[in-house]
């Protein structure tokens, strides 16, 4: 393959950044049933569904959005001083990817805590008898939204990493688009975490 | 320059291609596959429906039967049809452009079409699957002793093939059109193709996780749409149907972009409002968003929301009533030529008004009530589907392909076919609207006495059906090796496609091409 269907660079640079908003504008309806899921179970048992938001950690789920956004504020640092800091840059590449991973250690740490509570819904259940059905529903939709959640994140993390190995011949389209599917995966928790925390007042 | 074909002979030179040409072939090569399969499962089933009582298989295997065939016929064959075979093929010659945007996507897109394909297989042949092609809560979750899951991670996988042939399309239209290709010089073809994409890269993605919410409601026993746990059934149909209606206009627009293609050569007159042709492309993917509760109208649902589905259902008609109009008025006072693929075009045109004539009957909250879960449900959708988008996509096939192959295909034996699929379609479907409208209920393998003669005239259709679409099968493959070759452009047709030789050079053009006018230049003398 000689030729390809570009013209120069600025031509296929364009082409990949479409590209990407597409994919995630398609990624944002694949989110979407699970919203839906979510909107249909708030409307239907909403005292329910704030019991249940309550049950969720709270501290650890502040703690980790802090952390998502921080990893964000370092993502779009290091895209700025990609040309005037290099060295610089890479560093705050691999501060984002370590954001990511710690996030997804204190998830694990939450899942487990959940496990050990009994709020995993398809094991060994236990609710206040009042929100039982509601809290069911809910935990249900927390685990499949936060697991695709943290499912997107490790594919961010390997891609801000592949880019970090080789920040110094990765050209500037490659690290807008890394930038913009972090900021996307980080966008989607800034979301959940109101949905999934914070609804019912403590 | 050597051709697109002779581009290396090795199978590895095709299984690795990037060429936008060859990896249309092989989903030609992969659809049509499909379709015998989807065909087998329906010959067996109008074999079953010859006689009143169910003599010929178990009323599982029939299930089976109907959901193998729906499964098969619109995932693997109807939604990459015309998209993936004739539209890689074309819209990046139509558009003056040397490839996709991005070759090695658009082949991993066949890749993981056929990795969908060989799982959705896979739970055929382990056991099959009884739900019907719509996987109904709470039965594909709670009930069916089938193989659910493996088959609905099959479609799942097939969706991403969708998703990324979109996103190739969307971004190849908006970045590698030739210098002069504005938005309104665009063959229609291309339109078509382009409002299809957006289609596929928003509404797929709806039906991927709905389908990996069933599989994951199968396996835990538990999840949203478990009325037991108060979720609910109709959030499964409404999520759904939100991609399974936009689907039914994945498959129509690219085969309304192939008559608007057709039409016009064989009537050597442009086509007829052209703007308006566009506008209503844009109005029929975008509309066609806001009426899948049509689908639900017996369901439960709320009856407000009923009735906001049955208005928009029917404004979705006014769209598609200009486009036939238009077609309508470009044959007037044309000089037409009843060439083969002019035969599917106008079978297209005739067919697709009566699917949508009839639509508008389901569409009708009241008639609806009635009709609803009956035969007359089964012709309509295939009077779009089949009657519509296969004989365009055959038509399609016919057209352009002097240009895939370059070769001509014989004539003769060419409008023999098309004239036998148009009767054995009619044949096979028209008796099923009369039986839906007497009552006579789908999905069932046996059926009262008093149906039968119409069963026996839809399956003698089925017969006919069935021959006529094996003989372009066999006349394309015989043309291949003893047809005639090709000239560059042999149906005198406008359109930058026709500028390269036949079969086209592996990048398609040796200059970028310049556009200057309009599409469709079309006057009544033929040059000679």
């Amino acid at each position: 393959m000689t030729a390809t269907a570009f013209d120069d660079a600025a031509q296929r640079e364009h082409a990949a950044v479409l590209g990407l908003w597409i994919f995630l504008i398609s990624e944002l309806m694949f989110f979407g049933p699970l919203f839906l899921g979510y909107v249909y179970g708030r409307v239907q048992w909403s005292a329910g569904f704030a019991a249940a938001s309550r049950a969720t950690d709270i501290e650890l789920g502040s703690i980790n959005t802090a952390i998502l956004l921080t990893s964000s504020f370092t993502m779009a640092a290091a895209i700025a001083l990609r040309e005037l800091a290099p060295r610089m840059a890479r560093a705050l590449l691999l501060a984002t990817a370590t954001c990511g991973a710690v996030f997804l250690a204190i998830k694990g740490i939450e899942y487990h805590d959940d496990w050990r509570r009994h709020l995993f819904p398809a094991h060994a259940f236990y609710f206040d008898a009042a929100h039982a059905q509601a809290a069911q529903y809910f935990f249900w939709i927390y685990f499949a939204v936060t697991a695709l959640h943290a499912l997107h994140l490790l594919i961010g993390i390997g891609v801000v990493s592949a880019l970090a190995t080789r920040a110094q011949q990765a050209n500037a389209p490659r690290w807008e688009l890394t930038g913009l599917y972090w900021h996307f995966v980080d966008c989607v928790w800034i979301f959940l975490y109101p949905m999934l925390y914070l609804v019912g007042t403590r | 320059m050597s051709s697109y074909l002779g581009d290396g002979y090795t199978l590895k030179s095709w299984l690795t291609t990037r060429d936008h040409k060859r990896i249309a072939l092989l989903y030609m090569i992969s659809i049509t596959a499909f379709f015998a399969i989807g065909g087998g499962a329906a010959t067996i089933m109008r074999l079953e429906l010859a006689t009143p009582a169910g003599d010929l298989v178990q009323p599982h295997t029939y299930n089976e039967l109907f959901t193998v065939h729906g499964v098969i016929m619109v995932w693997f064959f109807l939604i990459p049809s015309i998209p993936s075979v004739l539209g890689n093929f074309l819209v990046p010659l139509m558009i003056g452009a040397r490839d996709m945007a991005f070759p090695r996507l658009n082949l991993a897109s066949w890749y993981i079409l056929l990795a969908g394909g060989a799982l959705t297989l896979y739970g055929i042949l382990m056991g099959g699957v009884d739900t019907g092609w719509t996987f109904y809560t709470p039965f594909s979750t709670m009930f069916s002793n089938s193989y659910v899951v493996i088959v609905v991670i099959g479609v799942f996988v097939a969706g991403f093939s969708s998703i990324f042939t979109g996103i190739n399309f969307i971004v190849t239209v908006h970045t590698l059109r030739a210098p002069g290709m504005t938005w309104f010089r665009l063959p229609l073809f291309v339109w078509a193709n382009y409002a299809t994409s957006i289609i596929l890269v928003l509404a797929t993605p709806v039906l991927a996780m709905t389908l990996i919410l069933i599989a994951l409601e199968r396996i835990f026993q538990i999840g949203i749409f478990d009325p037991a746990l108060g979720g609910d059934p109709l959030l499964f149909q409404h999520l759904f149907w939100f991609y399974s209606h936009p689907a039914v206009y994945i498959m129509v627009l690219p085969a309304m972009g192939v008559a608007s293609e057709i039409i016009p050569c064989f009537a050597r007159r442009p086509v007829f409002g052209y703007r308006f042709m566009t506008y209503a492309i844009l109005a029929i993917s975008s509309i066609g968003f806001l009426v899948w509760g049509h689908h639900m109208f017996v369901s439960g649902q709320s009856m407000y929301a009923s009735v906001v589905f049955s208005l928009l259902s029917f404004l979705v008609a006014i769209p598609s009533a200009i486009k036939v109009f238009n077609w309508l008025a470009t044959l007037y006072q044309g000089s037409i030529e009843l060439s083969a693929p002019m035969i599917y075009a106008l079978g297209f045109v005739g067919l697709f008004t009566i699917g949508g004539l009839t639509g508008l009957f389901l569409a009708a909250l009241a008639l609806d009530v009635h009709l609803t879960d009956t035969y007359f449900v089964v012709a309509h959708f295939h009077y779009i589907m089949v009657g519509g988008s296969v004989a365009a996509y055959l038509g399609g096939l016919h057209f352009w392909w002097p240009k895939i192959s370059g070769r001509l295909y014989p004539e003769m034996w060419g409008r023999v076919a098309a004239i036998l699929i148009f009767v054995g379609f009619n044949l096979t479907f028209f008796p099923q609207y009369l039986l839906g409208y007497e009552g006579m209920p789908r999905r069932y393998h046996s059926y009262a006495p008093e149906y039968q003669l119409l069963n026996v005239l839809s399956s003698a259709g089925a017969s006919i059906l069935a021959i006529a679409y094996v003989l372009p099968f066999g006349y394309m493959l015989w043309s291949i090796f003893y047809g005639q070759r090709a000239p560059a452009n042999p149906w005198q047709a406008t359109g930058l496609e026709w500028t390269t030789p036949s079969p086209p050079p592996t990048h398609n053009f040796a200059q970028t091409p310049q556009v200057t006018q309009a599409p469709y230049a079309y006057t009544r003398e033929m040059p000679s």
